[in-house]
């Protein structure tokens, strides 16, 4: 295979992330849209490298991993305390921030 | 290392008498020239400084005994932990300042040539030292305002953001005189990272900068005292805004270094200059790079957070991240524009100049109609990203310089600003002090009751709005000829047509406060509160207010000294 699949691939992924973070409304499904980008990234990060031959791009995937997961720590402790307050977690209910 | 790890792992493990036991040895290739990580401490110094008092400060947290109530399960932290933690952080980022002063005066003194640390990772360069020096200094006067609390004890963060706003847990901690002393290291954290940003060599660290910097105010930002639900709900915005366009920023990332095999910024700089004109992988990369970068600094239409983000966070969180995060990041955007892609302006430009006037206009339309005065200052917010974008699109020496004073001035008078709005408190019938009096309403005569507020705070608006004498006015020149000189005239003219529209609404608050009369607290103002008033506090934040009048005013009397600064600053850089 070469390296366009996996780049077609990423793009495709990156895709379905953004689109899941603008059309969904629970906000723990629009994390994972955000996660999924994340990791579209790195596959293109990867092929990218493979193409090069050198290692940057495997060194820049083990930083996106470890920083996605610090994201994680911060963001499902957002959602929950959220959660806690109003027992949901749609970003469009009881919107109290408008114009 | 692994030339002698692993023939004994293998003996040990029984792999070598194992019939395919070596058949393809996974030997990592070193190569005998590996280099030595050589790391200059002293041009690192004030991000070392700031991130390692972040440290100090998270184990003085964690080892702090708390003392066990038992049927209350509340830990309540001694009196002290607040004090050595405000102290820790007031001084290392002072110290960090007077670093990054140290390390600008000998550039200037110098040729002002780039160091190149830890491998090229980071960039120690005039560019570097001014945007490290205005984020400590903005850092500085941020945490005075953070550290800050009224008379009878009130800071402006929950007494513990866990708890459920309301619940009796809640009420429990609030009257056993809880604090959340957690603030002080994540506002390191934050700092550190905004400082560490514009200094990045690689895509890596300024990924990791990026996120250094915005993790730690997602947090901050759902930690208010008062309304906690908004001050919640814009932690969740900010924090699912603020990822997605950290993914778009990885992705560019991800392409340019498709395009040029490289993650080190000179290289990816030297590599486009030397490409053909149009690879679309690294435009499409550049691009959604910019994308990122434009999200942080709250450009149209990447700006939906701004507002609410705005709004619902505390506000001495709001004005810190205001000022901070915007001088930072656009640290970077220069660095991006200015250093790896001279060459590819011309392809750019298109895109630069829509989000300019874009945010320019949309940010100055909306903000005509904001009745809250934190939600209007966060439209002119994201009207100023337009007219600094101005400055920074004009990609010329003086566009350059120009963006470098709008930054510091903004940022000060914003810190100013926004201190203000955080000592002007609710006053309900019975004389209770409550939550900051935001709505415009609420703050109609204010003159009267706390004139010195008032006026101050109009010193801040008049600056806002580019009024001559003070520092806003000669920062929007220098970017706005700075945008005729370069061939822009279009945008400097829609930036006139919007500062001119601008000042309106910065008006209307002034005659609010000095030539309406307050509004009868039980009429009017019986669902959004009561009427606002000074409050009084330790006195930190009048430190800090009193700080940035003295730089909005110094700097829009004698500007001189301060614009040459910068002027030798960005001649250095080109």
């Amino acid at each position: 295979m070469t390296v366009s699949a996996y780049l077609i691939l990423a793009s495709v992924l990156f895709t379905i992330g953004t689109v899941t973070v603008m059309v969904r409304r629970n906000s723990i499904i629009v994390f994972m849209g955000v996660e999924l980008m994340l990791n579209a990234a790195n596959l293109a990060f990867l092929a990218f490298a493979r193409m090069w031959g050198n290692v940057d791009g495997q060194l820049a995937a083990f930083f996106v991993m470890v920083v996605a997961a610090a994201e994680v720590v911060v963001g499902l402790a957002i959602i929950v305390s959220l959660f806690r307050t109003r027992r949901t977690v749609s970003v469009d209910d009881e919107n109290l921030l408008r114009h | 290392m692994s030339a002698v790890f692993l023939p004994a792992l293998t003996a040990l493990t029984g792999l070598a008498t194992h019939p395919r036991g070596l058949v393809d040895p996974v030997v990592p290739v070193v190569p005998a020239g590996a280099p030595e990580i050589d790391i200059d401490w002293s041009a690192l110094g004030p991000v070392v400084m700031v991130l390692g008092a972040a440290v100090a400060s998270t184990l003085i947290e964690a080892a702090a005994s708390r003392q066990k109530d038992k049927d209350q399960r509340l830990a309540v932290q001694p009196a002290y932990l607040r004090v050595i933690q405000a102290a820790v952080a007031l001084v290392s980022v002072a110290a960090a300042a007077l670093m990054a002063l140290q390390l600008a005066v000998k550039v200037h003194g110098e040729d002002g040539s780039a160091v190149l640390t830890a491998n090229g990772a980071v960039i120690v360069d005039p560019l570097t030292i001014y945007i490290q020096l205005a984020v400590a200094v903005c850092a500085l006067l941020g945490l005075f305002v953070i550290a800050d609390r009224t008379v009878q004890g009130d800071d402006a963060f929950a007494p513990q953001a866990s708890a459920v706003p309301g619940s009796d847990y809640e009420n429990k901690a609030r009257r056993r005189g809880m604090t959340q002393t957690d603030v002080y290291p994540l506002v390191l954290f934050a700092t550190g990272g905004m400082m560490l940003f514009p200094a990045a060599g690689d895509l890596i660290t300024m990924f990791v900068a990026l996120e250094v910097l915005s993790l730690p105010l997602y947090l901050l930002a759902g930690m208010a005292r008062h309304r906690r639900l908004l001050s919640q709900e814009a932690s969740l915005k900010y924090f699912l805004l603020g990822a997605f366009g950290s993914a778009f920023f990885l992705f560019g990332g991800a392409w340019v270094y498709g395009a040029t095999g490289s993650l080190k910024l000179l290289e990816i700089g030297a590599a486009v200059s030397g490409a053909t004109p149009l690879d679309p992988i690294l435009l499409v990369g550049l691009v959604l790079i910019l994308v990122g970068l434009f999200f942080k600094v709250g450009a149209v239409p990447f700006h939906s957070w701004t507002p609410d983000v705005y709004q619902g966070s505390p506000t001495p969180i709001t004005g810190f991240m205001a000022a901070c995060t915007k001088i930072a990041a656009f640290g970077v955007l220069l660095r991006v524009l200015y250093a790896v892609v001279p060459g590819l302006t011309w392809d750019l430009e298109p895109v630069l100049w829509t989000v300019s006037v874009l945010t320019m206009v949309v940010g100055t339309v909306i903000g005509l109609v904001q009745k809250d005065v934190k939600r209007m200052l966060a439209y002119s917010a994201i009207a100023h990203a337009g007219f600094i974008l101005t400055g920074v699109t004009s990609m010329s020496a003086d566009g350059l310089s120009g963006s470098l004073f709008y930054l510091f001035t903004y940022g000060v008078a914003t810190i100013g600003g926004f201190g203000v709005i955080a000592l002007v408190r609710e006053v309900d019938s019975d004389g209770h002090l409550r939550g900051e009096a935001t709505g415009l309403d609420q703050w109609r005569g204010l003159g009267k009751r706390s004139p010195v507020l008032a006026g101050t705070f109009a010193i801040f608006l008049l600056s806002f709005a580019g009024i001559p004498l003070t520092s806003g006015f000669v920062a929007k020149f220098a970017v706005f000829g700075a945008a005729f000189a370069s061939g822009a005239s279009p945008l400097a003219v829609v930036g006139l047509a919007c500062s001119a529209a601008a000042a309106f609404f910065y008006a209307r608050v002034i005659v609010a406060m000095f030539f309406e009369e307050a509004p009868d607290a039980t009429g009017q103002l019986a669902e959004s509160g009561g009427i606002g008033i000074g409050v009084r506090t330790l006195g930190l934040t009048q430190i800090a207010i009193g700080v940035s009048l003295a730089f909005t005013l110094v700097l829009g009397i004698v500007p001189g000294w301060f614009l040459s600064f910068t002027e030798g600053l960005s001649r250095l850089l080109s």
